[in-house]
Protein backbone atom coordinates (compact mmCIF):
# COMPACT_ATOMS: atom_id res chain seq x y z
CA UNK A 1 0.00 0.00 0.00
CA UNK A 2 1.37 3.22 -1.06
CA UNK A 3 0.56 6.04 1.42
CA UNK A 4 0.44 10.08 1.27
CA UNK A 5 1.17 12.27 3.63
CA UNK A 6 -1.10 15.45 4.20
CA UNK A 7 0.14 18.61 6.19
CA UNK A 8 -1.26 21.94 7.33
CA UNK A 9 0.58 24.28 9.05
CA UNK A 10 -0.05 26.94 11.65
CA UNK A 11 2.76 29.28 12.34
CA UNK A 12 2.57 31.96 15.24
CA UNK A 13 5.12 34.59 14.27
CA UNK A 14 5.51 37.31 17.35
CA UNK A 15 5.91 40.54 15.93
CA UNK A 16 8.81 42.37 16.96
CA UNK A 17 6.90 46.00 17.93
CA UNK A 18 8.67 47.81 21.04
CA UNK A 19 5.28 47.08 22.62
CA UNK A 20 2.34 44.95 23.59
CA UNK A 21 -0.85 44.18 21.32
CA UNK A 22 -3.37 45.97 23.47
CA UNK A 23 -0.79 48.00 26.39
CA UNK A 24 2.03 50.21 26.54
CA UNK A 25 4.37 47.09 28.39
CA UNK A 26 7.92 46.62 26.53
CA UNK A 27 7.88 42.92 24.91
CA UNK A 28 11.61 42.73 25.36
CA UNK A 29 13.01 39.04 25.42
CA UNK A 30 14.90 38.53 28.61
CA UNK A 31 13.62 40.84 31.12
CA UNK A 32 13.45 39.75 34.90
CA UNK A 33 9.51 37.31 35.17
CA UNK A 34 6.67 40.09 35.50
CA UNK A 35 8.27 43.38 35.14
CA UNK A 36 7.10 43.74 31.80
CA UNK A 37 3.07 42.82 32.56
CA UNK A 38 1.24 45.86 33.25
CA UNK A 39 -2.29 45.95 34.86
CA UNK A 40 -3.84 45.53 30.95
CA UNK A 41 -2.13 42.39 30.68
CA UNK A 42 -2.48 41.10 34.10
CA UNK A 43 -6.18 41.68 33.30
CA UNK A 44 -6.76 44.03 36.34
CA UNK A 45 -10.57 45.08 36.60
CA UNK A 46 -11.37 48.32 34.72
CA UNK A 47 -8.63 48.11 32.44
CA UNK A 48 -9.45 48.54 28.66
CA UNK A 49 -7.17 47.25 25.50
CA UNK A 50 -6.18 49.79 22.72
CA UNK A 51 -4.34 48.36 20.23
CA UNK A 52 -1.07 48.67 18.75
CA UNK A 53 -0.95 50.35 15.06
CA UNK A 54 2.13 49.14 14.48
CA UNK A 55 1.23 45.41 15.05
CA UNK A 56 -1.41 46.26 12.12
CA UNK A 57 0.92 47.57 9.83
CA UNK A 58 2.87 44.84 10.44
CA UNK A 59 0.41 42.23 9.83
CA UNK A 60 -0.56 44.07 6.63
CA UNK A 61 2.64 43.97 5.29
CA UNK A 62 3.23 40.47 5.98
CA UNK A 63 -0.83 39.75 3.96
CA UNK A 64 0.77 41.70 1.18
CA UNK A 65 4.13 39.58 0.91
CA UNK A 66 1.70 36.33 0.51
CA UNK A 67 -0.48 37.91 -2.04
CA UNK A 68 -3.66 37.88 0.03
CA UNK A 69 -6.36 39.79 0.62
CA UNK A 70 -6.31 42.71 3.46
CA UNK A 71 -9.08 42.89 5.69
CA UNK A 72 -10.17 46.20 5.26
CA UNK A 73 -12.51 45.78 8.62
CA UNK A 74 -10.92 43.35 10.95
CA UNK A 75 -12.91 42.50 14.24
CA UNK A 76 -11.30 41.05 17.42
CA UNK A 77 -12.88 37.78 19.28
CA UNK A 78 -12.61 36.41 23.13
CA UNK A 79 -11.51 32.69 22.40
CA UNK A 80 -12.28 31.66 25.89
CA UNK A 81 -10.24 28.83 28.10
CA UNK A 82 -8.19 28.85 31.21
CA UNK A 83 -5.19 28.23 31.91
CA UNK A 84 -3.13 29.92 34.84
CA UNK A 85 -0.52 31.69 31.62
CA UNK A 86 -4.08 33.49 30.65
CA UNK A 87 -5.37 36.01 33.34
CA UNK A 88 -8.03 37.36 31.27
CA UNK A 89 -9.56 33.93 30.99
CA UNK A 90 -9.60 34.30 27.09
CA UNK A 91 -7.27 35.27 24.37
CA UNK A 92 -7.89 38.06 22.53
CA UNK A 93 -7.87 36.66 18.87
CA UNK A 94 -9.53 37.10 14.97
CA UNK A 95 -12.15 34.43 13.64
CA UNK A 96 -14.65 35.31 11.47
CA UNK A 97 -13.17 38.88 10.15
CA UNK A 98 -9.19 38.35 9.91
CA UNK A 99 -6.72 40.97 9.06
CA UNK A 100 -5.48 38.46 6.41
CA UNK A 101 -7.81 36.84 3.76
CA UNK A 102 -6.77 33.90 1.86
CA UNK A 103 -3.51 33.93 -0.57
CA UNK A 104 -0.40 31.63 -1.59
CA UNK A 105 3.07 31.38 -1.95
CA UNK A 106 5.59 29.52 -3.56
CA UNK A 107 7.83 27.21 -2.10
CA UNK A 108 11.01 25.59 -3.62
CA UNK A 109 12.75 22.17 -2.44
CA UNK A 110 16.16 20.71 -2.85
CA UNK A 111 15.00 18.93 -5.72
CA UNK A 112 15.16 22.46 -7.74
CA UNK A 113 10.94 21.82 -8.15
CA UNK A 114 8.55 24.50 -6.91
CA UNK A 115 5.37 24.03 -5.58
CA UNK A 116 2.35 26.16 -4.50
CA UNK A 117 0.99 26.60 -1.08
CA UNK A 118 -2.52 28.03 0.21
CA UNK A 119 -2.74 30.46 2.46
CA UNK A 120 -6.04 29.70 4.47
CA UNK A 121 -5.66 33.21 6.38
CA UNK A 122 -3.93 34.87 8.68
CA UNK A 123 -4.95 36.83 12.44
CA UNK A 124 -3.68 39.22 14.95
CA UNK A 125 -3.61 37.74 18.50
CA UNK A 126 -2.12 37.96 22.02
CA UNK A 127 0.51 35.89 23.10
CA UNK A 128 0.03 34.19 26.36
CA UNK A 129 2.64 34.10 29.48
CA UNK A 130 4.75 31.17 30.62
CA UNK A 131 4.11 28.47 33.21
CA UNK A 132 7.80 27.44 34.95
CA UNK A 133 7.36 23.86 35.78
CA UNK A 134 10.85 22.79 36.67
CA UNK A 135 12.34 23.15 39.93
CA UNK A 136 12.88 26.98 40.06
CA UNK A 137 12.40 27.05 43.78
CA UNK A 138 14.24 26.71 46.57
CA UNK A 139 11.40 25.28 48.73
CA UNK A 140 9.86 22.10 47.27
CA UNK A 141 6.65 23.27 47.22
CA UNK A 142 5.80 21.62 44.21
CA UNK A 143 4.01 24.70 42.51
CA UNK A 144 3.77 26.14 39.45
CA UNK A 145 5.38 29.18 38.53
CA UNK A 146 3.93 32.26 36.35
CA UNK A 147 5.76 34.74 34.47
CA UNK A 148 3.77 37.09 32.52
CA UNK A 149 6.09 39.42 30.27
CA UNK A 150 4.92 37.72 27.19
CA UNK A 151 1.63 38.12 27.77
CA UNK A 152 0.20 40.45 25.25
CA UNK A 153 3.08 40.46 23.03
CA UNK A 154 1.55 40.45 19.72
CA UNK A 155 1.47 36.99 17.13
CA UNK A 156 0.55 36.81 13.70
CA UNK A 157 -1.01 33.18 13.61
CA UNK A 158 -0.26 32.15 9.71
CA UNK A 159 -3.52 28.98 8.83
CA UNK A 160 -2.08 27.28 5.19
CA UNK A 161 -4.60 24.88 3.79
CA UNK A 162 -3.77 21.16 4.27
CA UNK A 163 -1.30 21.13 0.60
CA UNK A 164 1.79 19.88 1.69
CA UNK A 165 2.71 16.54 1.07
CA UNK A 166 6.15 15.72 2.38
CA UNK A 167 8.10 16.71 5.83
CA UNK A 168 10.37 18.35 3.55
CA UNK A 169 7.50 20.53 1.74
CA UNK A 170 6.62 21.37 5.33
CA UNK A 171 9.34 22.71 6.00
CA UNK A 172 10.56 24.44 2.77
CA UNK A 173 6.87 25.93 3.42
CA UNK A 174 8.21 27.17 7.18
CA UNK A 175 11.77 28.54 5.61
CA UNK A 176 9.62 30.37 3.51
CA UNK A 177 7.41 32.23 6.02
CA UNK A 178 10.68 32.48 8.00
CA UNK A 179 12.59 34.59 5.25
CA UNK A 180 9.01 36.70 4.44
CA UNK A 181 9.04 37.54 7.55
CA UNK A 182 12.67 38.50 8.54
CA UNK A 183 12.63 40.19 4.70
CA UNK A 184 9.99 42.76 5.89
CA UNK A 185 11.70 42.91 9.24
CA UNK A 186 8.22 42.38 10.93
CA UNK A 187 9.98 39.90 13.41
CA UNK A 188 13.27 38.38 14.13
CA UNK A 189 11.74 34.67 13.47
CA UNK A 190 14.28 33.25 16.55
CA UNK A 191 12.74 29.88 16.75
CA UNK A 192 15.22 29.48 19.97
CA UNK A 193 13.34 32.49 21.56
CA UNK A 194 9.81 31.67 20.42
CA UNK A 195 9.52 33.91 18.12
CA UNK A 196 8.65 31.51 15.44
CA UNK A 197 6.41 28.51 16.64
CA UNK A 198 4.66 26.33 14.83
CA UNK A 199 1.72 23.46 14.89
CA UNK A 200 1.49 20.52 12.14
CA UNK A 201 -1.79 19.20 11.57
CA UNK A 202 -1.10 15.73 10.12
CA UNK A 203 -3.41 12.96 8.48
CA UNK A 204 -2.39 10.27 6.01
CA UNK A 205 -4.49 8.36 2.98
CA UNK A 206 -3.46 5.89 0.47
CA UNK A 207 -2.26 7.33 -2.77
CA UNK A 208 -5.24 8.50 -4.97
CA UNK A 209 -7.76 8.87 -2.54
CA UNK A 210 -9.68 11.99 -2.46
CA UNK A 211 -11.09 12.24 1.15
CA UNK A 212 -8.70 13.44 4.18
CA UNK A 213 -8.12 10.90 6.61
CA UNK A 214 -8.26 12.05 10.43
CA UNK A 215 -5.95 14.70 11.50
CA UNK A 216 -3.97 14.83 14.91
CA UNK A 217 -2.13 18.30 15.91
CA UNK A 218 1.19 18.35 16.98
CA UNK A 219 1.76 21.18 19.18
CA UNK A 220 4.56 23.36 19.63
CA UNK A 221 7.42 22.04 17.20
CA UNK A 222 10.55 25.05 17.91
CA UNK A 223 12.89 24.16 15.34
CA UNK A 224 13.44 23.34 11.53
CA UNK A 225 15.10 20.11 12.25
CA UNK A 226 12.36 18.92 14.41
CA UNK A 227 9.03 19.84 12.38
CA UNK A 228 10.40 17.32 10.07
CA UNK A 229 11.24 14.58 12.28
CA UNK A 230 8.10 15.29 14.03
CA UNK A 231 6.13 14.89 10.85
CA UNK A 232 7.93 11.94 9.91
CA UNK A 233 7.35 10.39 13.22
CA UNK A 234 3.96 10.81 13.02
CA UNK A 235 3.25 9.62 10.06
CA UNK A 236 4.88 6.64 10.48
CA UNK A 237 2.78 6.18 14.09
CA UNK A 238 -1.03 6.85 11.57
CA UNK A 239 0.45 4.17 8.89
CA UNK A 240 1.10 1.83 11.87
CA UNK A 241 -2.48 1.99 13.22
CA UNK A 242 -4.46 1.86 9.85
CA UNK A 243 -2.19 -1.12 8.49
CA UNK A 244 -3.15 -3.01 11.38
CA UNK A 245 -7.09 -2.53 10.91
CA UNK A 246 -7.00 -0.03 13.95
CA UNK A 247 -8.27 3.66 13.54
CA UNK A 248 -6.71 7.24 14.49
CA UNK A 249 -8.35 9.41 17.52
CA UNK A 250 -8.25 13.35 16.31
CA UNK A 251 -6.65 14.89 19.07
CA UNK A 252 -3.59 16.78 19.88
CA UNK A 253 -0.08 15.44 20.31
CA UNK A 254 2.89 16.47 21.95
CA UNK A 255 6.60 16.05 20.04
CA UNK A 256 9.25 14.55 22.22
CA UNK A 257 12.29 15.76 20.59
CA UNK A 258 14.48 13.22 23.27
CA UNK A 259 12.70 10.36 22.75
CA UNK A 260 11.44 11.30 18.87
CA UNK A 261 7.78 10.29 19.42
CA UNK A 262 4.77 12.10 19.89
CA UNK A 263 1.95 11.36 22.57
CA UNK A 264 -1.53 12.36 23.71
CA UNK A 265 -1.85 15.60 25.69
CA UNK A 266 -4.43 14.29 27.77
CA UNK A 267 -5.01 17.63 29.06
CA UNK A 268 -6.70 18.69 25.82
CA UNK A 269 -8.82 15.86 25.45
CA UNK A 270 -11.94 17.65 26.43
CA UNK A 271 -13.17 18.50 23.00
CA UNK A 272 -11.95 22.26 22.34
CA UNK A 273 -14.83 24.17 22.94
CA UNK A 274 -13.47 27.90 23.25
CA UNK A 275 -17.07 29.98 22.73
CA UNK A 276 -15.72 32.92 20.42
CA UNK A 277 -17.41 35.66 20.60
CA UNK A 278 -16.71 39.53 19.54
CA UNK A 279 -14.96 41.61 22.06
CA UNK A 280 -17.12 43.96 23.52
CA UNK A 281 -13.62 46.17 24.22
CA UNK A 282 -12.86 46.87 21.18
CA UNK A 283 -14.12 48.16 17.85
CA UNK A 284 -13.70 46.70 14.49
CA UNK A 285 -10.41 47.82 13.02
CA UNK A 286 -11.27 49.54 9.40
CA UNK A 287 -8.07 50.11 7.05
CA UNK A 288 -8.49 52.19 4.02
CA UNK A 289 -7.15 51.72 0.59
CA UNK A 290 -4.99 54.54 1.28
CA UNK A 291 -3.48 52.89 3.87
CA UNK A 292 -3.14 49.79 2.15
CA UNK A 293 -1.38 50.56 -1.20
CA UNK A 294 0.91 52.79 0.42
CA UNK A 295 2.53 49.88 2.32
CA UNK A 296 2.30 47.99 -0.81
CA UNK A 297 4.17 49.97 -2.46
CA UNK A 298 6.93 50.25 0.06
CA UNK A 299 7.28 46.65 0.63
CA UNK A 300 10.90 45.80 0.26
CA UNK A 301 12.07 43.24 -2.29
CA UNK A 302 11.20 39.73 -1.01
CA UNK A 303 13.29 36.77 -1.51
CA UNK A 304 11.93 35.33 -4.73
CA UNK A 305 12.12 38.84 -6.42
CA UNK A 306 15.75 38.79 -5.25
CA UNK A 307 16.25 35.54 -6.64
CA UNK A 308 15.24 36.16 -9.78
CA UNK A 309 17.25 39.14 -10.05
CA UNK A 310 20.03 37.50 -8.92
CA UNK A 311 20.09 35.52 -11.97
CA UNK A 312 19.31 37.81 -14.18
CA UNK A 313 21.53 40.37 -12.84
CA UNK A 314 24.31 38.20 -11.70
CA UNK A 315 24.06 34.92 -13.58
CA UNK A 316 23.92 32.73 -10.74
CA UNK A 317 22.60 29.57 -11.24
CA UNK A 318 18.73 29.09 -9.81
CA UNK A 319 20.12 26.83 -7.10
CA UNK A 320 22.73 29.39 -6.09
CA UNK A 321 19.87 32.38 -6.21
CA UNK A 322 18.04 30.29 -3.73
CA UNK A 323 20.45 29.72 -0.97
CA UNK A 324 21.28 32.85 -1.39
CA UNK A 325 18.49 35.05 -1.05
CA UNK A 326 16.58 32.56 1.80
CA UNK A 327 18.14 35.00 4.63
CA UNK A 328 18.31 38.87 3.94
CA UNK A 329 22.01 39.03 5.36
CA UNK A 330 23.36 36.53 3.14
CA UNK A 331 21.58 38.15 0.13
CA UNK A 332 22.93 41.61 1.24
CA UNK A 333 26.50 40.38 1.90
CA UNK A 334 26.32 38.30 -1.51
CA UNK A 335 25.39 41.99 -3.08
CA UNK A 336 28.06 43.89 -1.47
CA UNK A 337 30.91 40.87 -2.73
CA UNK A 338 29.39 40.71 -6.15
CA UNK A 339 29.53 44.79 -6.27
CA UNK A 340 32.64 45.36 -4.89
CA UNK A 341 34.40 42.53 -6.65
CA UNK A 342 33.06 42.20 -9.86
CA UNK A 343 32.64 38.98 -9.68
CA UNK A 344 29.18 37.68 -8.65
CA UNK A 345 30.10 33.77 -9.32
CA UNK A 346 33.32 33.87 -7.34
CA UNK A 347 31.31 36.00 -4.87
CA UNK A 348 28.63 33.34 -4.69
CA UNK A 349 31.16 30.28 -4.57
CA UNK A 350 33.45 31.93 -1.50
CA UNK A 351 30.15 32.23 0.55
CA UNK A 352 28.73 29.20 -0.21
CA UNK A 353 32.07 27.55 0.48
CA UNK A 354 35.01 28.94 2.47
CA UNK A 355 32.63 31.09 4.48
CA UNK A 356 29.30 28.82 4.63
CA UNK A 357 31.92 26.51 6.49
CA UNK A 358 33.91 28.85 8.52
CA UNK A 359 30.46 30.02 10.07
CA UNK A 360 29.55 26.50 10.32
CA UNK A 361 31.92 25.68 12.61
CA UNK A 362 32.31 28.67 14.86
CA UNK A 363 28.73 28.60 14.75
CA UNK A 364 27.86 31.93 13.67
CA UNK A 365 25.24 34.02 11.53
CA UNK A 366 26.15 35.49 8.42
CA UNK A 367 25.59 39.02 10.23
CA UNK A 368 28.13 37.96 12.87
CA UNK A 369 30.60 36.93 9.87
CA UNK A 370 34.69 37.55 11.26
CA UNK A 371 35.09 38.21 7.58
CA UNK A 372 33.01 41.17 6.29
CA UNK A 373 31.40 41.51 3.04
CA UNK A 374 33.96 43.87 2.18
CA UNK A 375 37.33 41.86 3.12
CA UNK A 376 35.52 38.81 1.20
CA UNK A 377 35.60 41.43 -2.20
CA UNK A 378 39.05 42.59 -1.67
CA UNK A 379 40.26 38.62 -1.05
CA UNK A 380 38.35 38.11 -4.68
CA UNK A 381 40.32 41.07 -6.32
CA UNK A 382 43.37 39.10 -5.63
CA UNK A 383 42.80 36.32 -6.92
CA UNK A 384 41.41 37.77 -9.89
CA UNK A 385 44.36 40.14 -10.47
CA UNK A 386 46.72 36.97 -9.67
CA UNK A 387 48.45 38.42 -7.13
CA UNK A 388 47.59 35.29 -5.02
CA UNK A 389 46.06 31.62 -6.73
CA UNK A 390 43.22 30.53 -5.58
CA UNK A 391 44.83 28.11 -3.29
CA UNK A 392 46.62 30.48 -1.32
CA UNK A 393 43.87 32.61 -1.19
CA UNK A 394 42.05 29.67 1.39
CA UNK A 395 45.12 30.57 3.14
CA UNK A 396 44.73 34.32 3.48
CA UNK A 397 40.76 33.79 4.25
CA UNK A 398 41.79 31.98 7.28
CA UNK A 399 44.37 34.60 8.43
CA UNK A 400 41.54 37.18 7.37
CA UNK A 401 39.01 34.95 9.98
CA UNK A 402 41.72 34.86 12.74
CA UNK A 403 41.44 38.53 12.65
CA UNK A 404 44.72 39.55 10.91
CA UNK A 405 43.68 42.29 8.80
CA UNK A 406 42.44 42.45 5.17
CA UNK A 407 43.66 40.42 1.96
CA UNK A 408 46.28 42.89 1.02
CA UNK A 409 47.49 43.35 5.22
CA UNK A 410 47.72 39.41 5.22
CA UNK A 411 49.49 39.13 1.38
CA UNK A 412 51.99 41.37 2.68
CA UNK A 413 52.32 40.15 5.73
CA UNK A 414 52.87 36.85 5.37
CA UNK A 415 54.73 36.94 1.97
CA UNK A 416 52.31 35.73 -0.01
CA UNK A 417 52.52 37.10 -3.06
CA UNK A 418 52.23 35.12 -6.35
CA UNK A 419 55.47 35.07 -8.28
CA UNK A 420 54.81 35.89 -11.77
CA UNK A 421 58.17 37.54 -13.11
CA UNK A 422 59.46 34.83 -15.78
CA UNK A 423 62.88 35.23 -14.56
CA UNK A 424 62.49 33.56 -11.51
CA UNK A 425 59.68 30.86 -12.51
CA UNK A 426 62.11 29.99 -15.07
CA UNK A 427 65.19 29.27 -12.57
CA UNK A 428 62.78 27.46 -10.87
CA UNK A 429 61.58 25.25 -13.93
CA UNK A 430 65.79 25.18 -14.69
CA UNK A 431 66.28 23.87 -11.15
CA UNK A 432 63.16 21.16 -10.61
CA UNK A 433 64.83 19.94 -14.50
CA UNK A 434 68.02 19.33 -13.96
CA UNK A 435 67.03 17.42 -10.33
CA UNK A 436 64.38 14.98 -12.27
CA UNK A 437 66.87 13.33 -14.57
CA UNK A 438 65.10 10.02 -14.46
CA UNK A 439 61.43 12.31 -14.72
CA UNK A 440 62.78 13.60 -17.76
CA UNK A 441 63.87 11.00 -19.17
CA UNK A 442 60.54 9.31 -18.81
CA UNK A 443 59.15 12.27 -20.23
CA UNK A 444 60.94 12.15 -23.46
CA UNK A 445 60.42 8.93 -24.04
CA UNK A 446 56.53 8.74 -23.63
CA UNK A 447 54.07 8.85 -26.16
CA UNK A 448 52.96 12.64 -26.99
CA UNK A 449 49.58 11.80 -25.64
CA UNK A 450 50.78 10.97 -22.42
CA UNK A 451 53.26 13.70 -21.68
CA UNK A 452 50.46 16.42 -20.80
CA UNK A 453 49.42 13.96 -17.78
CA UNK A 454 53.27 13.70 -16.42
CA UNK A 455 53.53 17.27 -16.39
CA UNK A 456 52.07 16.99 -13.08
CA UNK A 457 55.33 15.84 -11.63
CA UNK A 458 57.09 18.85 -12.67
CA UNK A 459 54.22 21.58 -11.96
CA UNK A 460 53.99 19.96 -8.04
CA UNK A 461 57.40 20.41 -7.81
CA UNK A 462 57.94 23.52 -8.91
CA UNK A 463 55.21 24.70 -6.81
CA UNK A 464 56.58 22.94 -3.52
CA UNK A 465 59.75 25.18 -4.24
CA UNK A 466 57.83 27.73 -4.35
CA UNK A 467 56.06 27.14 -1.40
CA UNK A 468 52.93 27.20 -3.58
CA UNK A 469 53.52 30.94 -4.34
CA UNK A 470 54.37 30.62 -7.96
CA UNK A 471 51.62 31.26 -10.64
CA UNK A 472 50.33 27.99 -12.29
CA UNK A 473 49.77 29.30 -15.59
CA UNK A 474 52.80 30.83 -15.93
CA UNK A 475 54.71 27.60 -14.59
CA UNK A 476 52.78 25.14 -17.18
CA UNK A 477 53.76 27.56 -20.07
CA UNK A 478 57.30 28.15 -19.53
CA UNK A 479 57.65 24.18 -18.21
CA UNK A 480 56.35 22.88 -21.50
CA UNK A 481 58.31 24.97 -23.62
CA UNK A 482 61.89 23.94 -21.57
CA UNK A 483 60.58 20.59 -21.71
CA UNK A 484 59.96 20.52 -25.24
CA UNK A 485 62.75 22.21 -26.07
CA UNK A 486 64.48 18.88 -24.86
CA UNK A 487 62.92 16.70 -27.08
CA UNK B 1 -37.94 24.51 26.83
CA UNK B 2 -35.66 22.94 29.75
CA UNK B 3 -31.54 22.97 29.12
CA UNK B 4 -30.71 19.13 29.83
CA UNK B 5 -28.75 18.48 33.23
CA UNK B 6 -25.93 16.83 31.09
CA UNK B 7 -25.57 20.77 29.03
CA UNK B 8 -25.43 22.40 31.89
CA UNK B 9 -22.66 20.76 34.00
CA UNK B 10 -20.55 20.62 30.33
CA UNK B 11 -21.06 24.88 30.59
CA UNK B 12 -20.11 24.57 34.37
CA UNK B 13 -16.95 22.74 33.55
CA UNK B 14 -15.65 25.07 30.54
CA UNK B 15 -16.98 28.35 32.77
CA UNK B 16 -15.18 26.51 35.68
CA UNK B 17 -18.48 26.95 38.18
CA UNK B 18 -18.87 24.68 40.47
CA UNK B 19 -23.01 23.84 40.41
CA UNK B 20 -23.93 21.37 42.82
CA UNK B 21 -26.06 18.50 42.02
CA UNK B 22 -29.18 20.22 43.78
CA UNK B 23 -29.47 23.10 41.88
CA UNK B 24 -28.72 21.96 38.48
CA UNK B 25 -32.47 22.03 37.66
CA UNK B 26 -32.67 25.39 38.37
CA UNK B 27 -30.51 26.01 36.54
CA UNK B 28 -31.37 24.03 33.31
CA UNK B 29 -34.82 25.72 33.63
CA UNK B 30 -33.53 29.21 34.06
CA UNK B 31 -31.25 28.69 30.97
CA UNK B 32 -34.08 27.51 29.18
CA UNK B 33 -36.23 30.62 29.83
CA UNK B 34 -32.73 32.48 28.48
CA UNK B 35 -32.92 30.17 25.46
CA UNK B 36 -36.23 31.07 24.99
CA UNK B 37 -35.53 34.91 24.27
CA UNK B 38 -33.26 33.62 22.12
CA UNK B 39 -35.78 31.40 20.03
CA UNK B 40 -37.28 34.68 19.63
CA UNK B 41 -34.42 36.26 18.26
CA UNK B 42 -33.44 33.23 15.55
CA UNK B 43 -37.47 34.36 14.42
CA UNK B 44 -36.42 37.49 12.90
CA UNK B 45 -35.80 37.67 9.28
CA UNK B 46 -32.03 38.44 9.43
CA UNK B 47 -31.00 37.78 5.59
CA UNK B 48 -28.52 39.57 4.00
CA UNK B 49 -27.84 41.98 7.67
CA UNK B 50 -24.34 41.47 8.37
CA UNK B 51 -23.53 40.05 11.69
CA UNK B 52 -23.02 43.31 14.32
CA UNK B 53 -19.50 43.77 15.86
CA UNK B 54 -20.10 46.04 17.98
CA UNK B 55 -23.64 48.19 19.62
CA UNK B 56 -21.81 51.59 18.62
CA UNK B 57 -21.08 52.40 15.05
CA UNK B 58 -17.99 53.77 16.02
CA UNK B 59 -14.00 52.66 14.25
CA UNK B 60 -11.38 51.23 16.97
CA UNK B 61 -8.51 53.78 17.36
CA UNK B 62 -5.50 52.81 17.55
CA UNK B 63 -2.32 53.70 20.14
CA UNK B 64 0.99 54.56 19.00
CA UNK B 65 3.95 51.99 19.25
CA UNK B 66 5.48 53.44 22.43
CA UNK B 67 6.28 51.67 25.70
CA UNK B 68 4.55 53.50 28.32
CA UNK B 69 4.02 51.15 30.94
CA UNK B 70 6.98 51.14 34.03
CA UNK B 71 7.51 48.14 35.94
CA UNK B 72 5.15 47.89 38.71
CA UNK B 73 5.86 44.44 39.67
CA UNK B 74 6.07 44.50 43.35
CA UNK B 75 3.13 46.19 43.92
CA UNK B 76 0.99 43.54 41.45
CA UNK B 77 2.70 40.33 43.20
CA UNK B 78 1.18 41.70 46.68
CA UNK B 79 -1.84 41.67 45.45
CA UNK B 80 -1.63 37.29 44.91
CA UNK B 81 -2.25 34.70 46.95
CA UNK B 82 1.35 33.46 46.84
CA UNK B 83 4.28 34.97 44.58
CA UNK B 84 8.14 33.76 44.58
CA UNK B 85 11.38 34.73 42.78
CA UNK B 86 9.16 37.22 40.83
CA UNK B 87 6.73 34.67 39.86
CA UNK B 88 3.31 34.25 40.74
CA UNK B 89 2.38 30.70 41.93
CA UNK B 90 -0.07 28.39 40.82
CA UNK B 91 -1.42 24.83 41.47
CA UNK B 92 0.87 22.51 39.99
CA UNK B 93 0.20 22.82 35.66
CA UNK B 94 1.22 19.60 33.87
CA UNK B 95 0.47 18.92 30.28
Amino acid sequence: MEWEIVIGLEVHVQLSTKSKLFSGASTRFGAPPNTQACAIDLAMPGTLPVPNEEAFRYATMFGLAMNAEIGRRSVFERKNYFYPDLPKGYQTTQLAEPIVGSGEIEIHLEDGSSKKVRLHHAHLEEDAGKSLHEAVFESGHGMSGIDLNRAGTPLIEIVSEPDMRSAAEAVAYLKKIHSIVTYLGISDGDMSQGSLRCDANVSVRLKGEQKLGTRTELKNINSFRFVERAIKVEAERQIDILEDGGSIVQETRLYDSDKNETRSMRSKEVANDYRYFPCPDLLPVILDDDYVEQLRSALPELPDAKAARFQSDYKLSAYDADLLTQERASADFFETVAKQSGEPKLAANWIGGELAALLNREELSIGESPVSAEQLAGLIARVVDNTISSKIAKQVFEAMAMGEGDADQVIEKRGLKQVSDTGSIEKMVDEVIAASGAQVENYRNADESKRPKMMGYFVGQIMKASKGQANPQMINKILKEKLDALL
Amino acid sequence: MAVDSQTVEKLAELARIAISAETIDEVSNRLGDVLQLVDQLQAVHTEGVAPMAHPLDEVQVLRADQVTEADRREEFLQLAPQSEAGLYLVPKVID
